[in-house]
């Protein structure tokens, strides 16, 4: 038996109310017009990591933000050790233990890493300045008891996203709370530092520490989490023990329906080859990239972050085009210097990150649907086909299952399942026949999920060439007839679907 | 809805602004202005401040060269820009096109041939030289990528100076009539509402609008999508960079002379019309129509304070905490929508 299945066991025991180091019973906020959580409970055990589940919008962050004094309640209790608490603010919920990893960064990226972890506790000389040196040891004491390997003078903004991720957890570990909260810590780490993560999660959790860690990754509840607890369109369905149950059950419970099939893969006829790369060079990114892609077939890329996959994709579609190296389309050469070029060759890129390179925001789903259509198509003289786009995008919206009121509505108001489906939507009104996909589906629900992978599925079957990029090991096995590997900057292999493997695959993107 | 998931979903919480609600509030606040004029009027000195055609139109005049600049600042500001040269450009292409809408009357005792010129002439080149200023201004932004602030900071220095060199100093006047036509009577004010049609049109029914705002949505996610970024915001500050051209023309027409010192802080006018009138400053978002409102509240600001024969040192005061309070109410407007 492992530790967590030890821990897994002793958690079937029910515990006395006062033995619980944080309970959430009953809670109740309203937004304007929506009720966000209703009845919702938490109990989280002392020396233990409890996962919250739940499709996007269940509830699973607004509660957190709850208990971390960034919303306040608008109904039932919350007690840190059996004392109710309530909180004015996230400093109050500081003070009194509970920290916060959000899953957006909060650092500020021209100070040093040392300055980053102890703002606002900052250590003083005589003089009541800021005692440099003291910081630096106590930035260094905390690395070493974490096993982190990372200068404390480095500014932030030179760090990977993966580090900046670090310092993060490095910075909540630092307040010494009893609650540690994560949310979605791993969306940006590479497989090695999810495991040097989940050892800092293992040793606070022998240390008495209670950690709350939001995911939608079920490999990883099942190997960090005693338990957890599921949560449905803002109402709490019930909480388990990790080991007690199945993937497919923990499915079940957070769409409340049946997923047959999570990868609906089809064999379809490949077609002659769309798009071949010889030899392409992104200097100093990647180089000696060649591959065929075929009408109909989906190439999945695979590759740890920063292995240059997504450099590859943002130089197939000339955002940053290529330094050397040829591409042919339906085998004929072709310079791409900018994304406009490749439009004019019916290619289609989904960025890797929504929030910075796909959604306009401030504007509606219609404006952001048409946005990338309009350089080729509904313009006549500069002016715009408005009642022909407008019933395009609608029909567009209704067969991706759009979930909002009408097209007017902000994208920025919308889940992100539903924000990735009309940038989806965006390309293919352009009619693409090469699509290239970067994280498709990343911090998306379940359901959106599957949605997009069928839509995937079926957009092969009408011979559209797809490039998938994923972080997901199984939606790259599960998706791809053929899986590129990358590592660090170069090609290691091609490995048709066949004779792809998890263990393949990792042994390709690590060698 | 049927599905009960969208009712849950946490980022739907928050209700949608609309553009139309925060254009309607501002309007509301236009004719709430007014009438804490109009009482006030009557309370202080017994008058009505709005039954005055002749204040009026006065009012209207005053504030139509600002709306012509505001109209061109509006579409840069949407882009996620600023312009700070329209007030020198006002300056510069008034000194320049005046010297070529001069009567040749004196100067033919001397050269008998000289004829005048036909309006049109000046009108191209201050046209033409507030389109230059433009460009360059786009394209320092566009190529060397440093901020349009210091980009058109630089052009605001620069085309005073321009306009000081130009004559040494000197106005330039005897300007002809079928030049002066286009700032005597009600002209102006068409000029500035036919040059704000065209750019509603502009914005909400071209591709040039709809790239418009996406660019200052997300320059990332528009460059992506395929739109050109560089050339785009040239054509952009371009625009800008004609339409103060064409305010240095009726400034110089109305004033039937033309002064290196004029235009002095229009361009901050025309970014607090612009502002007031609901456009964000982190771009991507804001209406001509709401322009047009600002400009109207400045212009009834203005127009109020003389009536109430205010110091004019009070009007500056309350014209800055106007344009900051706009902005609080911009920053509030952003903060609920995220």
């Amino acid at each position: 038996m492992t530790t967590g299945q030890l821990h897994a066991a002793a958690s079937h025991v029910p515990l006395m109310a006062s033995d619980y180091l944080l309970t959430a019973e009953n809670i109740r906020k309203e937004f304007p017009g929506v009720v966000a959580l209703d009845g919702v409970e938490l109990k989280l055990r002392p020396s233990s990591v409890h996962a919250l589940m739940g499709e996007n919008g269940a509830g699973k962050s607004t509660l957190m933000k709850i208990i971390a004094g960034i919303y306040k309640p608008d109904g039932g209790c919350i007690r840190l050790k059996g004392n109710e608490i309530s909180f004015q603010s996230p400093l109050d919920a500081i003070e009194s233990g509970i920290s916060m990893i959000h899953q957006e960064l909060n650092l500020m990226d021209y100070m040093s890493v040392a300055e980053n972890i102890w703002i606002r506790r900052e250590p003083l000389n005589r003089f009541g300045f800021v005692d440099h040196d003291e910081m630096r040891r106590m930035t260094q004491d905390l690395f070493r008891r974490l096993k982190i390997d990372l200068d404390p003078d480095a500014e932030v903004r030179d760090l990977s996203v993966a580090n900046r991720q670090i310092v993060e957890i490095a910075k909540a570990v630092s307040y010494g709370s009893d609650v540690l909260i994560m949310d979605e810590p791993t969306s940006a780490l590479t497989e090695r530092e999810v495991d040097h993560l989940f050892e800092i999660i293992r040793d606070l959790r022998a240390h008495g520490i209670g950690i709350v860690y939001i995911t939608h990754k079920m490999n990883e509840l099942f190997e960090i989490a005693d338990e957890f607890s599921v949560f449905r369109d803002g109402r709490y369905i019930s909480t388990h023990a990790a080991c007690d149950v199945t993937r497919d059950d923990i499915i079940r419970m957070m769409v409340g329906r049946e997923l047959t099939q999570m990868f609906p893969k089809e064999e379809v006829p490949i077609g002659d080859v769309a798009l071949s790369v010889k030899d392409l060079a992104l200097e100093g990114v990647f180089h000696d990239v060649n591959f065929d892609l075929h009408a109909g077939e989906i190439l999945g890329i695979a590759g740890l972050v920063g292995s240059g996959r997504s450099s590859l994709a943002s130089t197939l579609f000339g955002v940053s085009p290529a330094t050397s190296g040829t591409i042919a389309i339906n085998g004929e050469k072709v310079v791409i210097d900018s994304p406009a070029t490749a439009m004019r060759h019916e290619m289609a890129f989904l960025t890797e990150d929504r929030k910075v390179s796909g959604c306009l925001l401030s504007l509606s789903i219609l404006e952001n649907l048409q946005i990338a259509v309009l350089q080729n198509k509904y313009v006549t003289n500069g002016f715009v086909h408005e009642k022909a786009l407008y019933s395009a995008c609608q029909e567009m919206a209704r067969k991706l299952r759009v979930k909002a009121p009408n097209l007017q509505e902000i994208i920025g108001n919308l889940s992100g399942g539903n924000q990735q489906k009309v940038l989806i939507g965006r390309w293919l009104l352009n009619k693409p026949r090469i699509l290239i996909l970067d994280e498709p589906t990343r911090g998306i629900d379940v359901g959106a999920k599957a949605e997009i992978h069928r839509l995937v599925t079926e957009l092969a079957r009408e011979g559209v060439a797809i490039i998938l990029i994923s972080s997901e090991m199984p939606e790259v096995l599960g998706m791809s007839d053929r899986i590129l590997v990358m590592h660090e900057g170069r090609m290691t292999g091609i490995l048709d679907r066949c004779e792809a493997t998890q263990v393949k695959i990792m042994e390709l993107a690590s060698q | 809805m049927t599905d009960n998931h969208l009712i849950y979903a946490p980022a739907a919480l928050h209700k949608p602004v609309r553009r139309l609600p925060a254009g309607m509030s501002i309007l509301l606040v236009l004719v709430g202005i007014a009438m804490i004029f109009e009482a006030l009027g009557w309370l202080l000195i017994g008058q009505s401040f709005l039954m005055n055609s002749q204040r009026l139109t006065i009012m209207i005049l005053q504030v139509s060269v600002i709306g012509i600049i505001a109209v061109g600042v509006t579409q840069v500001i949407i882009t996620g820009g600023i312009d700070l040269s329209s007030g020198s450009v006002v300056a510069m292409t008034a000194m320049i096109a005046a010297s070529f809408a001069q009567t040749s009357t004196w100067a033919r005792a001397v050269y008998p041939s000289l004829t005048d010129l036909p309006a049109l002439v000046p009108i191209g080149i201050g046209i033409a030289i507030g389109l230059l200023a433009g460009l360059i201004n786009g394209l320092l932004i566009s190529y060397t990528k440093i901020p349009p602030f210091i980009a058109t900071l630089g052009m605001m220095v620069s085309a005073r100076g321009v306009a000081r060199w130009y004559t040494n100093g000197q106005p330039v006047s005897g300007l002809e009539k079928s030049f002066t036509v286009i700032g005597s009577g009600i002209w102006p004010v068409v000029i500035f509402l036919v040059v704000a049609a065209i750019f509603h049109i502009v914005l909400r029914y071209t591709r040039y609008g709809k790239f418009t705002y996406a660019i200052g949505a997300n320059m990332q996610a528009a460059r992506v999508s395929g739109i050109n970024i560089e050339r785009h915001l040239i054509k952009v500050y371009a625009i800008a960079g004609a339409l103060a051209g064409l305010a240095g023309l009726v400034t110089a027409a109305r004033a039937q002379t033309a002064q290196a010192n004029m235009g002095i802080n229009y361009e901050l006018d025309a970014i607090a019309a612009t502002v007031i009138g609901g456009t964000s400053l982190s771009g991507g978002s804001g209406r001509i129509l709401g322009t047009i409102i600002g400009t109207a509240i400045l212009g009834v600001m203005m127009s109020g304070f003389t009536f109430l024969r205010v110091d004019s040192y009070y009007q500056e005061i309350v014209k800055g905490v106007i344009i900051v309070a706009a902005v609080v109410a911009d920053v509030y407007r952003q903060k609920k929508r995220h």
